[in-house]
This record gives C-alpha cells, structure tokens and sequence, in this order.
C-alpha cells in the first residue's frame, strides 16, 4: 500500500466537507474518484496534496507506512504527490524539455543555465515512461493534450509515484483523450500509481482497476472497476432519497414569457461555449436546468440575462420581444438574475443591507434622480421582513451576515424590480438547511404568482423536487430533457448530463 | 472594542476635529501670529481652490479613479482665462465660462480614455499632467498674464463680511457635492461602481457613465478653482498648480475616502483640505521651507493611507 488515508474530516466553519473518509492506493494502480459537484473530492484532493496542511484535519495519512503530516504543496511534491491540475502551469515561450524543467532549473555553478543538461534531462524521462514528445519542440507548438501531457511528464521527472489527475480530460478532444489514457495505462505498467479524478464515468470504468465514490463528504463504497457498471456507480453518486422538501402549490403553466431557439454563444476569446439550445419558459412554471460544472450552466444564464458572451446564433425573445442585450434593459423588461457568485457579482459586501436591496430599483425610490430616504427605508424594511432576511439593522453592512441571509438580500435586490422571468443561479449553494427551506418556499410563491423561473441547481434531489420541468446540459449543449411525463429521475439525470448510456433523447 | 467604536462613521468625523484641532493648537502655541488676521487670511486665501477641486476628486476616487493632471489642468485653465482677459479683452463671465468648459474637456477627455480603453487612471492622468501643462506654456509663451482687478474681487473679502465670494461658491459647492454623493441615484451609482464593479453591472448599473461622469465634473470644478486661483494673485502663472495634485489628494485621503474606491465623503474632505491648508499654512509660519514643506506632505499622505488600510483591517 504505497498511500493510505484513514479517517479523514475535514471542516470548514459548520459545513463538513469531508467526514471520516477513509481512502487507500497500492503502487501501481489507478483508482478513480466519482461523485456529485461538491461531494468533497476536490477536499480530498487538497488534504492527500498538502494544500489543506496537516492539523487542518482530522485523520491521519500514511505514505509507505509512515505517517506523513505535510504542510504544504511542497512538502507532499518531497514525498512524491504530484497534482495535474485542470488549469494548466506552463510558459508557452520556453521549450518542451524547459518547461519539464521549470523550476529544477539545471545550472552551471549555479547561475548560467545548461540547456544541453536539461535536453538530455527531458528526453531521458521521456524515453523512460515510453512518451513520444520533442523535448526541443516549442511548447506553444503544442496541443492542450500534449501540454497536459507535459504536466505529467514534469511530475515524474521530480520521481513523483503518486499522480493525482483532477479532471484531466475536461479540455481535451476525442483522440487526445484516447492518447492521455493509453499513456496513464502505461505508466501503471511502470509502478507509478493513481488517482483519476473525473465526471466521465465511461473514462472511468475503462482505466481504472478500482473506484471509490463519495457523496456530501464521506465515502459511500468502493468498487472493483472490472465488477462495476455505470448504472451502479451513478446510483451510488446520487444515493439519496427525495423527500418532502419542496412545497408545490399546483398551478397551470400560462404564456410562454422566455423564448430560446437555437442559441449559439462564444466566449471573449472566440471559443464556442453554448450552442444548439433551445425551450421556452412560461408563466407559473419553474424551469430546472442541470449539468455537470462547465456544461454552460451559468453561461446560459449569465448570457440570457446580457451579461455575458457573443452571441453567434439563436434568438432570445422576452414576453413577445426581443430579449435587450445588457443586464439595466433586462431589469426594465422584466427579468432579473440571481448569480452563483454573490461575493463577486451578487452584493457589496462592504455597504450596508439597505443599499444593496434598493441598487436594482433606484428609480422607484427617487424623483428627478434625488432619493426619497423615507420611501427607500419603508420599502427596505418591507422587503427585509417577507423574506425574513434576519440582521441587526439594515444599516449593517452585508458582508456580516451569514451566507443565508447574504443570499436572501440578493434575492430581495432582484424582486424589488418586481420580475416576471427571474434566472436563479444555484441559489441555495452554501447556505445553510433553514434559509435554504425560505427559499424553496419563496420559489414556490413565485411560481404560484404567476413568474417564470429558470432554476440552476448541482444538487440533483432539489433540482427535481422545485422544478415542473428539468433541461440538462451537457457540453453547452442540451442533453436531454424531462417532465412529469417522462419521470426525473436522479440517475437519469445524470446520465443524460454525463453524456452516456441509453434512455435519453438529446434534441 | 476601542477599534470597534474607531469604525463608526460619527468617530471619524471626531478624529478629523480632533486632528484639526490638535494643529490649530499647536501652531497657535507654537508660533507667534498664527492666529492672526494675517496667518488666517492666508489659509482662508488657499481654501476655495482646495475645496472645489477636492469635491470633484472625490467623486472620482469613490469610483475607483484617481486624477494626477488637476494641478497642470488648473495651470492651464488659469492660462488660458490670463489670455482671455488680457488679450482678448473679454470679461470674467465669459473667461470663467471658458475655463469651466475646457476643465471639463480635458476631464472628459482623460475619463473618456480611462475608461473607454480600460486603462487605469493613473497612467491616462499622469499623461494629460505633462499635456496641459506643456498647453499652458504654448498659450502663455511662458509669460505670466496680469490680469489685475476684474479678477481680482473673486478673492478679497465682501465688504462687511469676513468671506470671499470664492469662499462661499467652494463651501456652496462642497455641500452640493455631498447631496450628490448621498442623496442621488447618480451618488448610489459612483458608490456601486466603486465598492464593486461586477455586481453593479449585474445590479442593472450602466458602468461607464458615473466613472467618465466624475472624471469631467472633477475637470469643471478644477478650471472654476482656475479662476479662483488667479483670483487671488491678480495674475495668471503657466506655473500655477504645480503640486497642486498632491495637497488635494492629501486632503481626500485624509478626510478618509478610499484609494480603493467605494467609500468617500466629501464632508469629511473638507475637513481634509482644512487639516491639509492650516498644516501648510503653519509650517509656513513656523518659517520652514518650500522642501520642508513637501516632505511634511508626503508623510501625511503616507499617514492617511496608513489609517485608511488599519481600520479596514479593523
């Protein structure tokens, strides 16, 4: 056993992410890590790696027998823990073999660097772990599965045995995915052992010889690869049973207000990120949209709402209109979006309560662009009680309070402009169970007034229980779609966001 | 729980009393006829043009900007009304008209860019700082312009009472400006813009307007303190305002408006460019020199920032 965890917990503030999770890898070997977004793999991840350092858990890791308590990044690297990471770390100015070198720079006394020393270096790992790269080839020659091959190359010439490899397909492209397994597959025949972190469980199943699946933190099971299918592990990732969370007050779905027909979107550099989708959204009806992270989820809300993307195809049309493209025109229209970043585009954390309720909808508290501060504070106050947003004074400062009621003040900001469409970006996403129930109800309430909500949720069991309809995507694009008619099933779900298996009828 | 008390707004503005007080005193004591008519006429002298451009600036750094040119801007409108008046014979509400409007230009013109081009301000300022004064040059031939008594009653007292009408159109400015700040949809929107860009925009704030918006009101009020300024030398200098940047970004910084944006007050600016004009004003009469003088600047810069950055952290 080349590395074992045992009882691993890891807390931050109330929120466990990680609870007595035991974990083990013998040399050799790939194991592969499954669950949900936010069943504490990447927590896993940072413990085994140093990022969260020793005496931030509890639990106990053992390299080769031995306790090892690292307290950095560095430390695990000594050790012999490599991390490939989804963002890759590489200088496209510098060749193949430098950049396998960066950072173990060798030097002649200590300053002039030996270029010859480092080819030499690089095409002996290279033919070491059998991998076809021109260590002289500029990196910026390179494809993004080539780069992430270097990555792992750079691991191993600092005598890594442990590789972790978070997500490493997510970039890549059919055939570079067929290489980086086949080159993974390789080096489990030369002793270096494995842990493969990723969502695409066809992936998984192929290479893996074991695979351990965690859910809300702790471990559910591990399985023999050979004696596991895909429907076993997805049961095992969903795992939980749907209760009577969710209110439904029934109502019949009105007009469409929210039309999208075959919207095409790229990002600032040009690289298509949504395409093919279409649906419409109606009065009294809560749309659910899931997906696994990166499939375009917040994109395709960020972009419906004008903030984000070019669109290179498609039409949006807005209660008969066509939908404005900036956020101030969606406002006035109609709609109004709740991001999943509340730090960053949800609030001001350093101004008070009241100021952030009324941004959205200044004009309706102003005349002639003068502010009316008694009308502003009576209409605060109201809107603080029906949601029940519990604080001092609305003169506190908004980053003091607790993610729940943060949360409740940026849905206070966005339906004070009184919305018929409103775009909830993971809205329950680190919040705690009780704000969590206000704000299902208060989904529940705008559904039964008549607005239409497009919901994003990871958490698949709330996703189904708030939503009359669910649209689940998958690379930008649709991967399937689901009504009472066609039964939301978690596994389901999943699988059509994952991209696998039969069952599901991408339109 | 002494932090905790230092945190409230009301506690600022009693720091800000204290600290003027404190000085008020120390000079008092210190030396002979700080308190007199003389040494007091000399603050009250320097105040208008401080305030007025203190007001625009921050407005600007509540946004997140900053303005390095108003020295060089004031030296060129100052310029500029010098040749009016002499040269072109024109009278003080035209000249003053023309000043306010080029001030607004080159604001404009250093916002537009700023913020158009997504550059920071204080590259695009420290641009337009070399410009206009390079400007006031070409449009004086370096001559300083004695322009005499149409400018001149601006600045001297109004009979019967102790106050220029420069004094009373600063003051008069300075609290609009505070209207502006904390009582309109404009003010809420320089704040948003500052505190938090990302959600601004996601809050339905068109972005850009408020940033360019202060630049060129920032750009009105220095080529009105122009004015004022050669008001009270009877004569425009292409060298006036040389500096300039610094005694006002002192006093905003002072009053405790953040470099960061997000949070200013321009009451509290003018009890900035109070502390700022009777320190200047004090050292002068404590005899020290023109270098002396800006080394004491500096340090106070380096102060307030100091204090701006601890009770943050607070």
């Amino acid at each position: 056993m080349i590395l074992r965890a045992a009882n691993l917990t890891r807390r931050f503030g109330s929120v466990v992410a990680l609870r007595d999770v035991s974990f083990d890898l013998r040399a050799g070997e790939i194991h592969a890590l499954c669950g949900e977004n936010g069943a504490g793999k990447s927590t896993l991840i940072k413990v085994l790696s140093g990022v969260h350092p020793h005496g931030s858990y509890a639990g106990r890791i053992e390299i080769d027998g031995r306790e090892a308590r690292f307290r950095s990044l560095r430390d695990a690297a000594a050790a012999g823990i490599a991390v490939i990471h989804q963002e890759l770390a590489f200088i496209d100015e510098l060749t193949v073999a430098e950049n396998i070198c960066l950072g173990a720079e060798p030097s002649r006394w200590g300053f002039w660097l030996d270029r010859a020393q480092a080819l030499r270096r690089a095409t002996a790992v290279l033919a070491r772990f059998g991998i076809a790269l021109d260590p002289a080839a500029p990196m910026s020659s390179l494809g993004i599965g080539q780069k992430q091959l270097v990555e792992i190359v750079k691991a191993l010439a600092r005598d890594s045995r442990i590789l972790i490899l978070d997500e490493p397909t997510a970039a890549l492209a059919g055939h570079e995915v067929r290489s980086l397994l086949a080159i993974v597959a390789e080096l489990r025949g030369r002793g270096v052992a494995c842990i493969y972190v990723s969502h695409r469980l066809e992936e998984v199943l192929s290479i893996a010889d074991r695979i351990s699946v965690l859910r809300d933190g702790s471990t559910v099971c591990t399985l023999a690869a050979a004696a596991a299918d895909e429907a076993t592990v997805i049961r095992h990732m969903v795992g939980r049973e749907i209760t009577g969370l969710y209110p439904r007050t029934g109502r019949v779905a009105g007009a469409a207000l929210l039309e999208v027909e075959d919207l095409a979107v790229a990002d600032a550099s040009g690289r298509q990120r949504l395409h093919g989708i279409s649906f419409s959204l109606h009065a009294g009806e809560v749309l659910g949209i899931g997906g696994l992270m990166g499939a375009g989820r917040t994109e395709l809300l960020m972009h419906l709402y004008g903030a984000w993307g070019r669109r290179s195809a498609g039409r949006v049309t807005l209660a008969g209109r066509t939908a404005p493209g900036d956020p101030a025109g969606a406002l006035r229209a109609g709609m109004a979006l709740v991001s999943e970043d509340r730090r960053r585009f949800g609030l001001h954390l350093e101004e008070s309560i009241g100021f952030n309720l009324s941004l959205s909808s200044l004009g309706e508290i102003s005349r002639g662009g003068v502010l009316q501060p008694g009308a502003e504070e009576r209409r605060n106050a109201a809107s603080a009680r029906a949601l029940g947003i519990k604080a001092d004074g609305l003169s506190s400062a908004a980053g003091r309070l607790s993610g729940g009621n943060q949360q409740k003040v940026v849905l206070g900001k966005a339906l004070l402009t009184r919305p018929r469409v409103v775009l909830l970006d993971e809205p329950t996403r680190g919040i705690d169970i009780g704000a969590r129930l206000e704000i299902y109800r208060l989904i529940d309430s705008l559904r039964a007034d008549g607005c239409a909500v497009l919901l994003v949720s990871s958490d698949l069991p709330e996703l189904i229980g708030l939503s009359d309809r669910i649209v689940m995507l998958r690379d930008g694009t649709i991967g399937g779609r689901f009504d009472a008619s066609t039964a939301m099933l978690p596994e389901t779900l999943l699988r059509a966001a994952i991209g696998a298996a039969p069952g599901t009828h991408p339109h | 729980m002494k932090r905790r008390w230092l945190s409230l707004p009301q506690s600022d503005l009693l720091v800000l009393l204290l600290v003027l007080g404190g000085l008020v005193a120390f000079f008092g004591l210190g030396t002979q006829g700080f308190l007199g008519k003389a040494s007091l006429g000399s603050i009250a002298n320097r105040i208008p043009a401080l305030l007025l451009v203190s007001t625009g600036m921050t407005l600007l750094m509540v946004t997140g900007g900053i303005d390095l040119s108003v020295g060089s801007v004031l030296g060129l409108c100052g310029a500029v009304t010098g040749v009016l008046m002499v040269d072109q014979a024109w009278g003080l509400g035209p000249a003053l008209a023309a000043s306010v409007a080029l001030g607004a230009l080159a604001g404009s013109v250093n916002g537009w860019i700023s913020v158009k081009l997504r550059l920071p301000s204080f590259i695009v300022t420290l641009g337009m700082l070399e410009i206009a004064r390079g400007l006031a040059f070409l449009a004086t031939h370096s001559q300083t312009k004695y322009i005499g008594a149409a400018v001149e009653g601006l600045g001297t007292p109004i009979a019967g009472w102790v106050v220029s009408p420069a004094f009373l159109v600063a003051i008069g400015t300075a609290g609009l400006g505070q209207l502006l700040l904390s009582r309109t949809v404009f003010g809420r929107h320089l704040v948003a813009v500052g505190a938090n860009a990302d959600a601004a925009a996601i809050s339905g704030i068109a972005i850009d307007p408020p940033r360019i918006w202060a630049h060129a009101l920032l750009g009105a009020l220095t080529g009105l303190a122009a004015v004022v300024n050669c008001s009270r030398l009877g004569s425009a200098d292409p060298n006036a305002g040389v500096g300039f940047e610094l005694s006002v970004i002192a006093a905003v910084v002072v009053g405790g408006t953040s470099l960061r944006g997000g949070r200013g007050s321009v009451l509290k600016s003018l009890l900035g460019v109070l502390i700022v004009a009777t320190l200047e004003a004090g050292l002068v009469q404590l005899g020290a020199s023109e270098p002396l003088k800006r080394v004491v600047t500096g340090c106070v810069i380096v102060a307030a920032v100091l204090a701006d950055t601890w009770r943050r952290r607070a």
